[in-house]
């Protein structure tokens, strides 16, 4: 569908991609009206330091935010916020408003993200029990990341261990429960999930792996302990949950928009319906360079489809889609990682993990599909493009750290 | 403070006035200037923030780190000049500074 002549557009949603999308849009030449419908009270804010810097107080609120109120004056964007989007009514083409307001739409883009796993057990709801997600989120963490205070994470993702890092950085008592194996488990191979537990614990920070939690315990309300099934008990002034997220697809599937985890999109970020497009955690997008479709949680895709949507809807080329990528800051540690290593068939690891700077490749029949790398950017810059490429590499020379990346690069021809 | 000159590859100039503290690259982003994308929020992950400093400012921006370095190397149409420039943070020296942004990025 032309939706060239469009002079309504809303975003649902003031995360990454919806943001993106704002800016895409008006540096793309779109005049017409433009309309931000966000839940948060704070404008379009970067989401990844929550976890990071800005957890540990490094600087003000307005730095994270992408843009400051003076420009969404400038480009003419009318900005709701702390608004919920109660219902998308297809057929009248207008977003409603909890109170009753509507707003009209040509052309929607759905960027509601995604929102914290409730943890399923007792306790739950006590004063102290965080989820790390959002600015007020880390407004009420804050207060509790004093030296000595007894911090357990429940989960050992991305989000976890790097909370963890911080707390520990701050001088708290840091115990990681995982119910997996090991941490990352669900995201990573063994070597870089044994890598990330050795440094946690040479940090200081308790890591239960295979552990079973129970229930959280209180007093008055607030919470006192982690109780395992085995009855292990765990002191907890503060208990912050990181067990995935899920994605905000209900405003699509209420309106029979195309919905399977994630809200489903074709290449230019377009639903179902020609008229509403969905960007960022809460999409589920054709993966072009894995021949597959899937939901990505990062910047890089909340931007992609961001800038994917906003040119289809002004009818211009479709943006490249570049390999996915991802970051993480523990410590001193920077893990980049490009692509995705769901089904590696073989793991070849450059350097040695006790140098902190070290890289996992993964590949599926001779072909690179993802890298971790640790402090290594040129491991991780070279294989975005040899991903892309899907030559056939020799494992053999991956793991030769006497060849430079570049050279490895070099020698394989651009996709 | 300092006035930062940020000029695109066709030459078109804008100038901002950048707070002390904040990088480049922030001052850049927060004023709309085209051609600083930085993807990541200034983690030094992406690469998407290159620009060319201005010559006369090259021992005003400060050192290269290891990471950065290695950034670089990657990026395309590297130059002599070329810098991250979510790693130059802005001071008083920084006054009348330009940067040009390569074409890669537009």
């Amino acid at each position: 569908m032309d939706l060239t002549g469009a002079t309504r557009i809303v975003i649902i949603g003031g995360g990454q991609a919806g943001a993106q999308a704002l800016q895409s849009l008006r540096q793309g030449g779109y005049e017409g009206k433009l309309t931000l419908v966000a839940d948060e009270a704070a404008l379009p804010y970067q989401r990844p330091p929550l976890s990071k810097a800005y957890m540990k107080g490094e600087f003000s609120e307005e730095r994270l935010y992408f843009r400051p109120e003076a420009w969404y004056q400038d480009q003419k964007i009318e900005v709701i916020l702390s608004t919920h989007a109660a219902k998308i009514d297809r057929t009248a083409q207008t977003v409603e408003l909890p109170h009753g307001g509507k707003i009209d739409y040509d052309a929607l883009i759905i960027a509601t993200g995604s929102r914290p796993r409730v943890l399923p057990t007792k306790g739950a709801d006590l004063d102290g029990v965080h989820d790390l997600r959002d600015l007020s989120d880390v407004e009420r963490i804050r207060p509790n990341m004093i030296s000595g205070r007894k911090m357990v994470i429940i989960g050992a993702g991305y989000i976890g261990l790097e909370a963890a890092a911080v707390a520990r950085q701050m001088g708290l008592e840091v115990t990681v429960l995982e119910m997996a194996s090991r941490v990352l488990a669900r995201v990573t191979s063994p070597v870089m999930s044994e890598f990330f537990e050795t440094e946690h614990r040479a940090q200081g920070v308790t890591i239960l792996t295979g552990a079973r939690l129970d229930h959280i315990d209180g007093a008055d309300g607030k919470v006192t302990a982690a109780v395992l099934a085995d009855g292990t008990r765990i002191d907890a002034d503060i208990v912050l949950v990181g067990i995935g997220i899920l994605p905000n697809e209900e405003l699509a599937k209420d309106t029979g928009i195309g919905c399977n985890n994630g809200i489903l999109v074709d290449r230019d970020a377009r639903t179902s319906d020609p008229r509403v497009f969905a960007a960022g955690d809460c999409a589920s997008r054709p993966l072009v360079h894995f021949g597959r479709s899937g939901r990505l949680e990062s910047v890089h895709n909340a931007i992609e489809q961001g800038k994917l949507a906003a040119a289809a809807i002004l009818g211009k080329p479709r943006p490249a889609e570049d390999c996915p990528w991802f970051w993480s800051d523990q410590y001193d540690l920077k893990l980049q990682i490009a692509g995705l290593s769901q089904d590696y068939d073989e793991i070849v690891v450059r350097g040695d993990p006790k140098d902190r700077k070290f890289a996992a490749f993964y590949l599926r029949n001779g072909t690179l599909i993802a890298v971790d790398a640790v402090n290594s950017p040129p491991e991780f810059l070279a294989s975005k493009k040899l991903i892309m490429s899907g030559a056939k590499l020799a494992p053999a020379v991956l793991g030769d750290t006497s060849v430079s990346m570049k050279d490895i690069a070099a020698a394989v021809p651009a996709a | 403070m300092a006035k930062i000159t940020y000029v695109d590859n066709d030459g078109t100039e804008r100038v901002v006035e950048a707070t002390n503290g904040e990088s480049v690259m922030e001052a850049a982003v927060k004023n709309g200037i085209p051609g600083i994308d930085a993807d990541c929020g200034g983690a030094c992950a992406c690469a998407t923030c290159h620009v060319y400093v201005d010559k006369a400012f090259m021992d005003k921006v400060g050192e290269q780190q290891e990471m950065e370095k290695s950034m670089l190397d990657f990026a395309e149409n590297v130059q002599e000049n070329s810098r991250l420039s979510c790693q130059i943070t802005v001071s008083d020296a920084l006054d009348g500074l330009k940067v040009t942004t390569p074409e890669s990025q537009h």
